[in-house]
């Protein structure tokens, strides 16, 4: 098994494994943020650039460094590799930078998103971005559509992670969702004139790591971190049932998929499930919910919160502080 | 001019048609190859021929043939980039346009050492005219028994298809043309896997340049170790230069590596100097995407030697005072060259043809053009410079492929060299707007 060191941590991992996902065995504070892969979804990653790391050593055999940054999710570890991730400094400037180009056309309506307070966008500016914004022009703007009955697409939101066109494709039985056109134009779409009607559609939504797609059955009901999550399962014959119901009092506001600690949902689940089980009665209720992840509105609401990595480049630190 | 490898053939009025050619010594190569030669000694040839990837990078060809995966039992596929698109090149337009035989020749002695028996072309959308000449060159190779089924009673056989994009710069990067190949969104893959394990339809697969693959057959026929005593060093044999700009005589030229900046430039055999007698101001060299270099670093390394055309003299400095070969687009700006604008213009193109995959470059190149309209149109600010500077350093090395760079590179090496240039557009527009400031239509 090869044997690799993150930020002065080392572990075993299976042959194969992406730096990321051995950071993510390791845990903590040193995982790259991630805002396009998906482990869940073949294929994913290497786009949004903000995973990127510093390679200091390739391998045991082959002790040179990796001449530029790379893409945790999408490149496997070697034997003897050493990766720097918030110990260099080097890296911390260029996923400021990655921030600064994923915000540089976000409208930035977070007062008026339902996203906020679970949005990854939020929680990576928080975590690495910087104070004030440099740009001074006009954002793209594109209308806001339907995707289907039960889905809104607020394209300028969106951040072009291709996590959804993966939903579309590996979930769903005939795409009709993609991208079109090209570079800062492109944009979601569905088949002309085509709704995403599939049993499973609804999971874009969870995997949309800003607000772009949003459930159109729960949408400007409440900000989330009014709603008390909790844990909920109901016999399905399309999917495994198991969910987090969103609650205000007595009533069912939203369904979802239990997100782990990277935001990735456990297991997906089925529209019928997502968008139709609005009533107490339909579910099992388990109890509440551990939001292990960290947001920055859930400051206010969750139970754990620290502001997350921010960036202390000094080698050798962090062995102190795990 | 003699020495010529590639263009030696092109006055031959009919060169393009397969008698003309073939009287000439044309198919030769073949017949060598596939009558004489094993597969392990037309690689040898290769190998020792020292020949590089002509489509930008100068990657040893031998090198990249060598990683192709042969322990499967996949088909193996040769895709020739034919999809030039980057500006100020246009050398392989000419080159098919001209001796489309001399390209199939290669392309048949390169399957034959590859082990192919699928290969396809895959051309730029635009060159769409191009099309009937390679399929015309196709139909004739067959008809005399160089492709087909058994190629000259031998074993091998061979079909090559053409195949035209749809227009887009990114799909001249070796992945985004095959996953266009392949009918899909021409988005460059994530790599590793490298096409030499994972190409085409998921098949080992090497993807050489027009020019690249054409030079295989002159190094059969004269043997590598004679190819390899061309040029200089490790800038082995001829390359094709197309040369655009304020220049006399604008064309493609193919010269010995190792020939001087300075005689290219100015002698009557090549550009033939500066047009309108005008002083020489700056030239990309190598296709838009490399560094360009004001005047005394082009004719003059930093250290004081003359520099030449070559992979090693042009990259003498790094980019802190040299720039690259890249893919031979020579482009010439004369003194009434504005470098501001003309670097705007590039910033359109690759803000145009990022494919968007990947956010440093998706966003990046519209804000640099942005950026670039406000200094150009006057209404910049001093930080707008070195805004322009940060933004070019995030996205250099952060991106998929190396669109993102091609896009960073000529901006800061526009500031780089031309600092004052930008700073005189922000300190006093108006003086420098009513200036005579010319534009270079390289797209
Ligand atoms: C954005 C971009 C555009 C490119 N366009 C071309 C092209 O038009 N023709 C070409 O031969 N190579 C082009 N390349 C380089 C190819 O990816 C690849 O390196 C080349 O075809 C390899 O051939 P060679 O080894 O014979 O040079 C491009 C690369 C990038 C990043
Ligand atoms: S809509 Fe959401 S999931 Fe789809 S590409 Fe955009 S940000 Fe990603
Ligand atoms: S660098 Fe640009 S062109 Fe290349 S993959 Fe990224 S967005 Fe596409
Ligand atoms: S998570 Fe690795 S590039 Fe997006």
């Amino acid at each position: 098994m090869p044997k690799v060191t993150i930020d002065n941590i080392t572990i075993d991992v299976e042959e194969g494994t992406t730096i990321l996902n051995a950071a993510r065995k390791i845990g903590g504070r040193i995982v790259p943020p991630a805002m396009c892969y998906y482990s869940k979804l073949k294929g994913s990653g290497g786009k949004c650039r903000t995973c990127l790391v510093k390679v200091a050593q390739s391998s045991a055999k082959d002790p040179r460094p990796m001449p530029k940054l790379v893409a945790s999710c999408s490149t496997p570890v070697q034997d003897g590799m050493v990766v720097q991730n918030l110990t260099s400094p080097e890296v911390a400037e260029a996923r400021k930078g990655i921030v600064e180009f994923l915000l540089l056309n976000h409208p930035l309506d977070c007062p008026v998103c339902d996203q906020a307070g679970e949005c990854d966008l939020q929680d990576l500016s928080f975590g690495y971005g910087m104070e004030e914004t440099a740009t001074e022009d006009d954002r793209r703007e594109f209308p806001v559509i339907d995707i289907g009955d039960k889905i809104k697409l607020h394209m300028n939101r969106c951040i072009l992670c291709y996590r959804c066109v993966y939903v579309a494709d590996q979930l769903t039985d005939k795409r009709l969702h993609g991208i079109l056109y090209r570079g800062d134009v492109s944009e979601i779409s569905t088949f002309i004139g085509n709704a995403v009607t599939n049993d499973f559609s609804g999971n874009m939504i969870d995997v949309c790591p800003v607000g772009a797609l949003t459930d159109k059955t729960a949408r400007f009901k409440s900000r989330v971190w009014f709603l008390k999550p909790m844990d909920a399962h109901r016999a399905c014959g399309k999917c495994p049932g198991k969910v987090a119901i969103w609650m205000f009092g007595n009533e069912i506001y939203r369904v979802t998929g239990r997100k782990d600690q990277f935001g990735e949902v456990e297991e997906f689940i089925c529209n019928e499930c997502r968008f139709e089980k609005k009533e107490p009665g339909d579910w099992v209720i388990e109890g509440p919910r551990h939001i292990k992840r960290q947001s920055v509105i859930s400051a206010n609401h969750y139970e754990e919160m620290k502001k997350q990595s921010i960036i202390d480049p000094i080698a050798g630190e962090m062995n102190k502080q795990e | 001019m003699d020495g010529k490898i590639l263009l030696a053939n092109i006055d031959i009025p009919g060169i393009r048609g397969f008698d003309v050619y073939r009287t000439h010594g044309g198919y030769a190569a073949v017949e060598k190859a596939l009558r004489h030669l094993s597969v392990q000694e037309v690689i040898a040839e290769v190998n020792r021929s020292g020949l590089r990837g002509r489509g930008g990078a100068g990657f040893p060809t031998g090198l990249k043939w060598s990683f192709l995966d042969r322990k499967t039992d996949k088909p193996r596929y040769l895709v020739c980039n034919a999809d030039e698109s980057e500006p100020g090149t246009f050398k392989d337009r000419y080159l098919m346009h001209h001796l489309p035989h001399l390209l199939i020749e290669g392309l048949i002695i390169s399957s034959y050492a590859l082990g192919v028996n699928t290969c396809y072309i895959y051309i730029r959308g635009e060159f769409k005219y191009m099309v009937g000449i390679l399929e015309n060159a196709i139909r004739e190779a067959r008809q005399h028994g160089f492709l087909g089924e058994r190629i000259l009673g031998t074993d091998f056989s061979l079909e090559i298809y053409v195949h035209p994009g749809a227009g887009a710069y990114i799909c001249g990067e070796e992945t985004a043309l095959l996953e266009s190949l392949e009918g899909k969104r021409g988005n460059p893959r994530i790599k590793p896997p490298f096409p030499a394990f994972k190409g085409l339809y998921g098949c080992p697969t090497v993807v050489n340049n027009v020019e690249t693959l054409a030079t295989v057959g002159p190094i059969i026929s004269m043997g590598g170790e004679a190819y390899s005593k061309i040029g200089r060093g490790k800038s082995t044999g001829t390359k094709l230069i197309s040369a655009c700009g304020n220049i006399n005589k604008p064309g493609v030229y193919e010269i010995e590596m190792g020939l001087p900046v300075e005689d290219f430039i100015y002698s009557p055999g090549y550009c033939g100097g500066i047009s309108g007698n005008k002083y020489l101001k700056a030239v990309i060299p190598g296709g838009s995407s490399v560094p360009i270099l004001p005047a005394d670093l082009i004719l003059n390394t930093a250290r004081g030697e003359k520099r030449l055309m070559t992979y090693e003299s042009l990259a003498d400095g790094d980019f802190e005072t040299g720039t690259m070969l890249g893919s031979g687009g020579f482009i010439v700006y004369d003194e009434d060259a504005c470098i501001v604008r003309n670097t705007w213009n590039l910033t359109r193109f690759y803000h145009h043809e990022s494919c968007g995959q990947c956010s440093p470059c998706r966003e990046g190149t519209g804000w640099m053009e942005k950026i670039l309209y406000r200094i150009e149109h006057g209404q910049g600010k001093m930080s707008d410079i070195d805004l322009l500077v940060r933004v070019a350093k995030n996205i250099e090395g952060h991106t998929i492929c190396p669109l993102g760079d091609a896009a960073a590179w000529p901006v800061a090496s526009a500031i780089r060299h031309f600092r004052k240039e930008f700073e005189d557009h922000v300190l006093h527009p108006a003086e420098v707007l009513s200036k005579e400031r010319s534009l270079l239509k390289v797209f």
